[in-house]
This record gives structure tokens, sequence and C-alpha cells, in this order.
């Protein structure tokens, strides 16, 4: 398939910082329409990989295409036809919301009469149409991060990044952005989406690609990454802890490997076969054995225990990602975005990656 | 600005022009002047500092100094303290260039098809406009105190000019500070060096008092270039002195602002463009 059916395509991209790759042969295709979640730990090269197709950072090796136009050689066709909206709002805190987009429209040189009349339009679609003429230091984070998705939508880009878009907001504001978003990938938007929520992969992404230490390590939709983990799970949780042996070798006989056990919630979880019959044998078994069972549940693995499989770590919680968030600022960083790879960072109870 | 869609533009119903040097510029201009419509604070209490260093040095320091050739101190001190406001006022840009990094508009403005130089050019006009109000306030506070300028309008233009050059070169002195210091500490990092700058120089004692190596220093100063050069223009009073530099204020009153401009502009330049680096 040629690159021009692709609305983003990175071809064995490296970037070098010293002597470490920060991108380490990066590949990507992403089809016109859809939302493509980057997910992967910190330092895996997330923030790396949208500076580079977003034209902020150049890049040592490889090919990449935004939107049909090479982003080393093409930059400002490429500029005209993205958004970027980073992981801190950037538009002027003292200006008003409507005078930030004014600006912003003059400058992608929509004349001042189109852009004023842009700005009311945005406004109006993300909800800030009453703020529009208040500062922006009086808006709460959800409406600022509403103002620079509004603000990388001016010209109605074929292709959006969104870098880590919900970082830092509360559930509620989070909410407002994904709304936001699914809103503008159904106008035909193409969206590259860079987190570290599991969740809000699993929200918004039609196609997720894994990265770590500069590379992408797995690539499908949210189903066919959590069918690699080779079927659903069972997961009990017993009335009586004294019960729990009894119940983990119950659960061992069907799955054929060693359950994980939680003893605090008396919780006993493993990986099946066949889903429904191998729910009727774990019942079966318990109920012939006494056991008593509270709860029970046949679910499909979740992206966190995707992550966990494929990297050998946990994905950050919320409350990890805002400590780090801090962390980082507190550095006084700018803009350089993902540092180089700190190493591997692998623990010891890596499985292999299926091949 | 003509007004054409590109071919394979992913919006047909949006139609733009192209990038313009002078048009992003304007804009980015603009943008300046509106955050400081919005936002007057700072630049209050830019202009309130220096007043209050006029009074302080008129009114408290003054008595206790004695004026070269027993003329007027306060109309010695004047041409200093215009030349000092333009110094004082590398932070302002400074702290706007160093801002709008570390809240990712620089980025944003990457990102866009602006002209490159635009988002340098902005910030340079914005300050120069800023600077000639510093300076239309300082007149007014020298004559308030009694200073008066004595050489012809031809002069005292000149003189002005002298000044706002000294500024233009600082502008770049500032963006290439802002460019590649970190927040808070840019501030910092900036005001410890427009001390040092201002006092180590002609401004207020006569560098014949200082130590042979500080003294030839402050006379090399490019601050002290154009207050000589202004204080002879205005027919103010000030310190003679024996080496090249003093004899020749005026000249190095041109030369060195244009050779900060050389060096400081093409460094902001391409730092600006290795951003991406």
């Amino acid at each position: 398939m040629t690159a021009g059916n692709y609305a983003i395509v990175a071809e064995g991209l490296r970037k070098r910082y010293g002597d470490r790759y920060a991108l380490d042969g990066f590949d990507l295709q992403v089809r016109p329409g859809s939302v493509c979640g980057l997910l992967g730990p910190n330092g895996a090269g997330k923030t790396t990989s949208v500076r580079i197709l977003s034209t902020l950072l150049g890049f040592d090796e490889g090919r990449a295409e935004v939107a049909g136009f090479d982003v080393a050689r093409q930059a400002d066709q490429v500029r005209y036809r993205i958004g970027l909206v980073g992981q801190n709002a950037a538009v002027d805190e003292v200006l008003s919301g409507y005078q930030n987009l004014v600006i912003f429209g003059r400058l992608f040189h929509l004349g001042t009469k189109h852009a004023r009349q842009r700005a009311g339009e945005l406004l109006e679609r993300f909800g800030l149409a009453e703020a529009g003429d208040k500062p922006v230091k009086a808006y709460s984070g959800g409406m600022r991060r509403r103002l620079d998705l509004a603000a990388g939508m001016i010209l109605t880009p074929s292709v959006l990044f969104l870098d880590e878009p919900t970082t830092g907001l509360d559930p509620r504001s989070r909410n407002e952005v994904w709304v936001s978003v699914r809103e503008l990938v159904r106008s035909g938007t193409t969206v590259l989406l860079t987190t570290q929520y599991l969740d809000e992969a699993d929200q918004l992404a039609d196609q997720i690609s894994v990265i770590d230490t500069g590379k992408v390590i797995a690539e499908g939709t949210p189903d066919d990454l959590k069918a690699r983990l080779g079927g659903d799970r069972i997961d009990l949780v017993v009335h009586d802890a004294a019960d729990l042996a009894a119940a983990s070798a119950q659960l061992r006989q069907v799955a054929g490997a060693e359950p994980e056990v939680d003893a605090d919630r008396r919780f006993v979880s493993a990986q099946v076969g066949h889903r429904a019959a191998a729910l009727t044998e774990v019942l079966r078994g318990l109920d012939a054995a006494g056991v008593a069972v509270e709860d029970v549940a046949l679910r499909r693995p979740t992206l966190d225990e995707v992550f966990l499989h494929l990297t050998g770590r946990r994905p950050q919680t919320v409350e990890e990602a805002e400590a780090a968030g801090k962390a980082k600022k507190g550095k006084g960083k700018k803009g350089k975005g993902d540092e180089p790879n700190a190493g591997p960072a692998r623990s010891e109870n890596v499985e292999e990656v299926p091949a | 600005m003509t007004s054409a869609t590109l071919p394979g533009t992913a919006s047909p119903d949006v139609v733009h022009g192209r990038p313009s040097l002078l048009g992003d510029s304007i804009t980015l201009t603009q943008r300046s002047l509106a955050h400081w419509r919005r936002n007057p604070g700072p630049l209050i209490a830019s202009l309130g500092f220096n007043i209050v260093m006029v009074l302080m040095f008129a009114y408290l320091f003054g008595g206790a100094l004695q004026v070269p050739g027993g003329g007027s101190y306060r109309e010695f001190l004047m041409p200093g303290m215009f030349a000092m406001t333009m110094v004082f006022g590398i932070s302002l840009t400074t702290l706007a260039v160093s801002a709008d990094l570390d809240r990712g508009v620089t980025d944003r403005l990457r990102s866009m098809p602006v002209s490159p130089l635009a988002p340098l050019i902005g910030r340079a006009v914005a300050d120069m406009l800023f600077a000639v109000v510093t300076l239309a306030v300082m007149l007014l506070a020298g004559l308030a105190v009694g200073w008066r300028a004595h050489g012809g309008v031809g002069d005292t233009l000149a003189a002005f000019g002298l000044i706002l050059l000294l500024r233009f070169a600082l502008v770049w002195v500032g963006i290439f500070l802002g460019l590649v210091m970190k927040g808070q500490e840019a501030v910092a990092g900036v005001q410890t060096l427009e001390f040092p700058l201002g006092f180590l120089s002609n401004a207020f004692v006569s560098p014949a008092t200082m130590p042979g190596w500080l003294g030839a220093i402050a006379e090399w100063n490019p601050l002290s270039a154009t207050v000589g050069a202004i204080r002879e223009l205005f027919g103010n009073p000030g310190w003679g002195g024996d080496s090249w530099a003093v004899q020749h204020y005026p000249t190095m009153a041109v030369i060195w602002p244009i050779v900060l401009v050389v060096i400081f502009l093409p460094l902001s330049m391409s730092k600006y463009r290795s951003l991406s680096r």
C-alpha cells in the first residue's frame, strides 16, 4: 500500500540525543479519519514522535509524511494541515479566549475578518461562547484544554496531534475533552493521541501502537491487543478467606496455569480458554467443593494487563502521572519533550513479547 | 494579503493566505500590545520604578554628589537615567520570551505556518514601542526635576535616537537570554546582569575614581558610550577622561549597539531555529 493511503506515515524514524536514541526505528501508519493511540511509559518516545510529526523537532534518520506531505522538506505545507494540542495549554493567559483565537487565526493567514468569524464559531462549538471575553487565566482546566483544542482546529486540520490532552484534568474535564475529540473525529479529522491513561486509549482510539524504548512494540485495535493475551479471564471473590486455596486450585485446574491471588480482597483470577465452558466448569467445581463464591466475573483483559504484558511495567496511574508532571514542571523544562530513554527500566519479571 | 487555497487543503471551506514575515510580525506585535492592555501592571511597575530612581537620585543622593565642572546635579543625572531605563528593559524582554517558551506558545507558533522570524521581530517591535513610552515618561520626569536639554533640536533628537538605538541592541540581548535561559531563572539571571551593566559605567560615578581595570571596563561599557554621547548632545555636564573610548563617546554610542545587534540578532535567530534540535 502506498503512503498516499495514510494520513500519517513514519518509517524508521530515529532521533538521537548524545549516544541515546529517543526514537530508534519508529514506524507508524494511521488511516485517515481514525484515532491512533500512542501508548507507552514515560520516556518511551511518545512526545518525541509527536514533536517530529508536527514539524517541531528534526530527526536523524527515516522518513515521515503527514497529510501527504514530507515533514522535513514540506514543513509549511504540513503546518497548514495540522493542529497540535500539547501537554500544557499553549495560549496567552492574559488575553481572552476570543483574542487568542483571533490571533492564531490571523497567523494562519485567514485575514482579520475571517479570523474573528472563525474565533466566534469555535468558541460556540467548544462551549466557550460565554467565557469568550474573559482572560484565559480565569478558565478552569477543562475550559483551557478546550480552548487549546479550538486553537488547534482553526483551519479544520486533517491531522490533529493530541499530546496527553487530559493529563492533570479532573474526570469531568477529561470527559469534556473526550466529547470534543469524538466530535472532531466525526468531522473527518485524523487524530494521533498520546496518553498514559489506558482507559483514554480504550475510549477514543481505533488503533493503538504501544511504544517502548523508542519503537513500536505492538499495534492493533484495543480488542486485538487484549486478544493477544490469549483470551478472557475469570475473576472470583470467595466469601471466606479460608476457601482461597481451594478456589485457586479449582481455577488452576481449569485454566491450566497458576492464578493470581490477592488474599486481602479474597480474590483469584486466571486466564481461560473457552469462556463459557470454563466458567461453567469452575462454578460446578467450586460448588462441589463447597466453596461459597461472593462474586464472579468473566471479562476481557484490561489494557493495563496488556501493557504490563508487553512492556513488563505497569502503566502509571493518574496520580503517578500527575506527580511526575509536577516534578517535570518544577525542573523548569522547556519544550524539550521526552528526555532520552533513561535506560532499560524493565523489571525482572518480564515476559517475552509474543512474536 | 493574497488569498489562496493550497492544493490538497484539508478544509476547502477555509480560505487562507500565505506566510508573510511582515504580516505575521504585525500580528505578533499586536498580540503583545493587547497583552499589555489587558495586563498593564508590570509596565506601570517598571515606569514607577524608573520614576522612583529619578526621585531617589535627585533628592536623596543628589546633595552628596559632586558634579563635574560644578553644574547642576540633575542635569548630570538625567542622561544616565535615560540610558539606565533602557538597560532595565532587558528583563521585560527576557521574561516575555521565556514565558512563551515555557507555556508552549512558542511551540504552537512553530507548529503553525508562521514566518520563523516573526515571533522575534514582533517581540522586538513591541518592546521598542514601550521603550518610546518609557523615554517619554522619563523626559517628563526629567523636566519636572529641573533637567533641560541645551543643544539644538537636531542634537536633542539625535540624543534620543542614540538612547533608542541602545535599547534596540539590548532587545536582542534580552531575546537571546530569554531563549537560552529557563523560567524564573531567566529573570533572576538578567537582573543580575542589569545592575553591573548599569552601575559599572559613567552614569553615576566617574570611572576615574574606580580602580584602574574597573575604570577601564566602565569607560568601555556600551552604556557609558551612550551616556557620554548624549551628555554632549544635550549640553549636560559629564566626566572627562583620557582614554580613546572617552574621547570618542559619540562614535562608540553608534558602534556598540551595532556590534551588539550584529552578534545577538543572528544568535537569537539561530537559537530559535535550533529549538527543533
